[in-house]
């Protein structure tokens, strides 16, 4: 037997997986779309957010919780900002395409 | 709800957030990508909710942001899109560095052990250096981007060695925190503010133009920061969607380094120019060139064929992109064929340029890249070159030129080109513009803005 696999490592697969994926999505990213891609990944990374709810969230009622809600506020107006920003340039880009079917 | 059941939860939400960038293929399928993400971020929230407490604490704090972020979202103008973006990125580094912070002080809350293993404690230290790092760093590039701060380089001598002897003792600091037996504060703490202090040292020399490299490097970043907390929590879906958005960002950086010709590494340590001293940009040659007004330019455009305008950040600057496409209109009615011709680094952020003419209902198929609209300059009567400048300098032929390589937009080669700028001063790289002093040339001083409105009204 070779004993059980750290999760560490675990992570790592996940990891290098991801990296993988989005560095094949990314590259058929239309170029016309750049600034959009940029605001909608960083409210992806706002998903930080479960880590902050989590230290919000502790039942030790200490300073930590204090930190976790402040790091709430701050992931919560990027998911917030990030999609309805993203959604409002998309929406310019829209109009474009009907005029150009029409 | 079980442990098995919430990481399923998670993993559709990740299945979600790959679904959301591979929308942004085209503009057709991008919103429904952008509804998948926000519905990828809905189902984390929701079953991470399920096991926290304090809930009315959470969910207050989540619409205290919630209020900020629409707000925020709604009001900006699109020119003012690029400092929004560094504002966002420097939000989510310093969140980093608070849940950081939150699980060195209670690691049990996160799920981890009372007293942390060495691999938890690496994983934070990553997670803080990064997080940290984006946040100071985005902060610069949020002051330089928005004006609020010049966005010349700023260079002091020995700025390398300071960096990098900094680097060196938040690496000392950290190894003192991975051996202590205990929480060691006092090296976490130390670390922690090296790290703020050297976003702000790496982002101080980089200039404006660089800017399209720095903002999607601070995208990066503020993806690994996410991934590093991922790693700290033990959470699979934190890692994807971090190394999502930190491939992102360096694909993106690298498309905006060989827009320019330059190596990243030479961006990043920043300071155009500076090595090879004040550029010669005086040959004691007074060089002449032509000039007209906005009326002399109306008359070329409207009895041409075919016109290629080149967009800059000049056009940003002046919030001309509605004055722009009411030219371009004009001149479509007259049966001209008008086009727009995108440099990939044009303005301050990867996409710019496009977003602008998007909002103001410039029709798609007349907006073209670079690669795609090239070979057409040479059969193209009129470009019309908007506050750009380094972009069409037939310099990047020029072997030994600084901006020797750079693929331009080869304005050079039209009939005639007429180029609107404020004042004769160099562009960014510190370089004269051939281009001006071109027999077919002619330049049209004045605000963007201004100088476009008088064309239509002319035509």
């Amino acid at each position: 037997m070779i004993g059980e696999i750290d999760p560490t490592i675990i992570n790592l697969t996940v990891f290098v997986l991801a990296v993988f994926v989005g560095y094949h999505v990314v590259w058929n990213v239309t170029p016309a779309l750049h600034t959009p891609l940029m605001s909608v990944t960083n409210a992806i990374s706002s998903i930080i957010l479960v880590g902050a709810m989590l230290a919000a969230g502790s039942t030790e009622a200490d300073w930590g919780v204090w930190l976790g809600a402040a790091a709430v506020i701050l992931a919560s107006i990027n998911v917030f900002g990030g999609f309805l920003v993203t959604q409002r340039m998309l929406e310019m880009f829209k109009k474009k395409d009907k005029k150009g079917q029409a | 709800m079980s442990a098995n059941f919430i990481a399923l939860a998670y993993l559709i939400a990740a299945v979600f957030f790959i679904l959301s960038l591979k929308g942004l293929s085209s503009p057709l399928t991008a919103r429904r990508g952008n509804l998948l993400g926000m519905l990828g971020m809905g189902i984390a929230v929701f079953t991470t909710l399920t096991i926290t407490e304090n809930w009315p604490l959470i969910l207050g704090c989540i619409a205290v942001g919630a209020i900020i972020g629409s707000i925020v979202a709604q009001r900006i103008q699109m020119t003012a899109m690029p400092e929004l973006i560094a504002f966002m990125h420097s939000l989510v580094g310093l969140a980093a560095v608070f849940i950081a912070i939150a699980a060195v002080n209670n690691p049990t809350s996160f799920g981890l052990s009372e007293i942390l293993p060495t691999g938890s404690k690496l994983e934070l230290f990553l997670g803080t250096f990064i997080g940290a790092m984006t946040w100071s760093g985005s902060v610069i590039a949020f002051l330089k981007l928005s004006g609020r701060m010049s966005g010349a380089p700023i260079i002091f001598s020995g700025q390398h060695m300071v960096n990098l002897l900094l680097a060196i003792i938040m690496i000392g600091f950290g190894l003192w925190f991975f051996f202590s037996e205990t929480t060691n504060w006092t090296a976490f703490s130390a670390m922690t503010a090296i790290a703020f202090l050297l976003g702000f040292l790496i982002i101080i020399p980089i200039g404006g133009a660089d800017m399209p490299v720095v903002i999607s490097m601070l995208n990066s970043y503020s993806g690994w920061a996410a991934a590093g907390i991922g790693f700290s929590l033990g959470n699979p879906m934190l890692i994807i969607a971090g190394s999502l958005v930190g491939s992102s960002g360096a694909i993106l950086s690298y498309i905006m380094c060989k827009a320019m010709n330059r190596p990243f590494l030479s961006v990043i340590l920043g300071g155009f120019g500076s090595d090879g001293g004040s550029q010669s940009t005086d040959d004691g040659i007074q060089k002449s060139y032509r000039s007209g007004s906005a009326d002399d330019a109306a008359f070329l455009m409207g009895n041409a064929d075919s016109v290629i305008i080149i967009p800059g950040y000049g056009l940003a600057v002046a919030r001309a992109q509605h004055a722009v496409k009411e030219l371009a209109q004009a001149l479509h009615k007259k049966g001209i064929n008008v086009r727009f011709a995108i440099h990939p680094v044009a303005g301050r952020m990867p996409g710019h340029m496009n977003v602008l003419l998007a909002e103001a209902e410039i029709p798609y198929e007349m907006v073209q890249e670079m690669d795609e609209i090239n070979s057409d300059f040479p059969n193209t009567d009129v470009v019309l070159v908007l506050g750009a400048n380094d972009v069409v300098n037939p310099a990047a032929n020029v072997p030994g030129s600084p901006i020797y390589g750079m693929p331009i937009l080869e304005a050079h080669k039209a009939r005639t080109v007429m180029v609107v700028k404020r004042s004769m001063a160099v562009g960014y790289a510190g370089l004269d513009n051939d281009l001006f002093y071109m027999d077919k040339t002619m330049m049209v001083f004045g605000d963007a803005k201004k100088v476009v409105e008088n064309m239509v009204k002319a035509l």
